[in-house]
């Protein structure tokens, strides 16, 4: 425990020292790794909020973190164009705001993955997975076919979003607001699964008969810990496409739910840090990786194998040690 | 009647062509232990299910404190006082003795919905669950991780998840399988000092126990109820000998 404690530390200091030094020594490259990382991160979050905590292995993520890219998507171009959106009647305007962005995002997520997880809760283990992946698929073929706000194509945003006070120009404020994003989460996480309906969520992935039995309803339970999820991973869905000036149909892909399950499974399925360790060494392997062959995935899934075999705990797992029961 | 807790009114239960549950009428009282017998496939699963909310019945109601629960889930039973163990436990395994507890103490404070706030830093849970972990005698395991408890400890903690609710009625699904001869002395002095907590509906296969626990016993054959009654009467009983007394004492 001790040791997770200083391992989460050091890759928090990490994660913000190398772009840090990036900026001193003008590497802006380095610096939109770290904020790809950062946001990633969020998103394996909020992931990891179902998926190790509550046991619900949903590959259906992507979903959310799509929806999130198209509020930013949708609000910007409406604002870039200075065309107001209409919506039931009502003319509203866009923005570049990106609180504003955000509250839509983390909205519009905890809206979809209510409906999504009311619609597949019901089930558990190989058909949870089948309908959060063919819910997601239903969302992403919605805006491939939709053509108004690009289809296929996507969404490309001329500037990036402002913050109030800040030029989100600059890459190293940019990558800031993300990272203070991502500790504020990890901390509400952190709070999170210590309290009550930490432990009773943690408790249902592995009895749920007895959680049952305690008077807690299970389903409702999970359905919060999923919207909670899902508006966690809308949010970063937002800065994602921030960080790109760009969102399409590929956020949406269930290729991004299996990658953000990947960020899981390789830092540590229900550690809290698990997720920022597993941004960090995906992307850390992108990059280096995809500088040596052009086939860098078969070295990431044999990775992913080795770490599924031998090291359960992921990455987190490997360097602190075998989980004290729940924390 | 006031003092009946629990009551099951003309169960009916088929799967296909087999009848789990047939007719089945029975009820607790308050301060009693009720046992429930019966050999392998007699329906006491079945039976159990449907009192805890598992199983929904084909006809017939289950009555819980003068109130009508046969619509109600297991979370709503056990809100509305039913405490139930399970035959193969059922725990929290990668969590502490503690924290299964506290996990109780959250059922029945209706806890669950605080986001903010350590759960094992609270007194409020952490008070009831420590004086039920006392009372089944895992005081000093509170901090040991279930997955590392004997078989033995994990049948007491069953019995201290029921506690931790104060409920009104205790349905103990075979809290003496799989222990020993010592385990069993133990658990069943634990039993009996629970019963005036609250009326103990208790299935169970050893019919030491039975005959030492019970004020009342009901005998379930394919699905019916064959014979009920005081323990004197059921071990004279004929009927209840030849369907299943007769091979297992």
């Amino acid at each position: 425990m001790r040791v997770e404690i200083l391992v989460n530390a050091a890759l928090a200091c990490g994660l913000l020292a190398v772009p840090l030094l990036a900026h001193v020594m003008g590497e802006p490259f380095i610096i939109t790794l770290a904020t790809r990382a950062a946001i990633l991160a969020l998103a394996g979050v909020g992931l990891n909020l179902a998926l190790g905590t509550g046991g619900l292995v949903s590959l259906g993520h992507a979903a959310f973190f799509g929806l999130g890219g198209y509020a930013m998507g949708v609000l910007a171009w409406h604002a870039q164009m200075f065309t107001p959106m209409s919506l039931f009647g009502l003319e509203l305007a866009g923005t570049k705001s990106m609180p504003v962005i955000w509250l839509v995002a983390i909205v519009a997520g905890a809206g979809l993955s209510a409906l999504i997880g009311f619609l597949s809760l019901r089930s558990s283990g190989v058909y949870f997975i089948m309908l959060t992946l063919a819910f997601g698929q239903m969302v992403y073929y919605f805006a491939i076919s939709w053509p108004a706000y690009g289809g296929e194509d996507g969404l490309s945003i001329f500037v990036r979003n402002g913050f109030p006070g800040l030029n989100t120009l600059d890459p190293i404020q940019f990558f800031m607001v993300t990272y203070v994003a991502l500790m504020l989460v990890l901390g509400g996480m952190a709070l999170l699964r210590r309290s009550p309906f930490g432990l009773a969520l943690a408790a249902a992935r592995q009895s749920p008969a007895r959680v049952q039995a305690v008077g807690v309803p299970v389903f409702r339970l999970r359905l919060v810990a999923f919207v909670i999820s899902g508006a966690v991973t809308a949010f970063a869905g937002a800065l994602f496409a921030d960080l790109n000036r760009f969102v399409s149909p590929t956020m949406l892909s269930w290729h991004t739910s299996g990658e953000l399950i990947v960020i899981v499974v390789l830092g540590g399925v229900a550690r809290l840090y698990g997720p920022v360790a597993g941004a960090i060494l995906l992307v850390g392997l992108e990059h280096i990786l995809g500088g040596v062959s052009d086939y860098w995935q078969v070295f990431l899934g044999a990775g992913l194998l080795a770490v599924v075999l031998f090291a359960r705990g992921g990455l987190i797992g490997a360097l602190a040690g075998r989980a004290v029961a729940h924390d | 009647m006031t003092d009946t807790v629990l009551e099951v009114r003309n169960l009916r239960k088929a799967f296909g062509a087999i009848v789990a549950s047939d007719d089945v009428s029975l009820d607790l009282r308050r301060g009693e232990v009720h046992a429930l017998i019966g050999p392998n496939g007699a329906g006491k699963s079945t039976l159990i299910a449907q009192i805890a909310g598992g199983l929904r019945p084909d006809s017939g109601c289950v009555i819980l404190g003068g109130e009508d629960v046969t619509a109600c889930d297991t979370a709503a039973r056990a809100r509305r006082g039913l405490a139930r163990s399970f035959q193969v436990s059922a725990l929290a395994m990668d969590m502490t003795v503690l924290e299964n507890a506290v996990l109780g103490a959250i059922g029945a404070q209706r806890g669950v919905w605080r986001f903010l706030g350590s759960a094992l830093g609270d007194t409020r849970l952490v008070m009831p669950a420590r004086s039920a972990l006392a009372r089944v005698g895992l005081a000093g395991e509170a901090a040991t991780r279930v997955a590392d408890l004997s078989h033995g400890q994990r049948r007491r903690l069953e019995v201290a998840l029921a506690l931790v609710l104060q409920p009104t009625c205790f349905l103990l699904d075979e809290p003496l399988a799989g222990l020993g001869a010592d385990g069993s002395a133990e658990m069943t002095a634990l039993l009996a000092g629970l019963k005036t907590q609250a009326p103990i509906l208790l299935v169970e296969h050893d019919m030491d126990a039975v005959f030492r626990l019970a004020d009342r016993i009901t005998v379930l054959v394919y699905g019916r109820i064959i014979a009920s009654g005081p323990p004197d009467r059921i071990r004279s009983d004929g009927e209840v000998r030849r369907a299943y007394l007769g091979d297992a004492a």
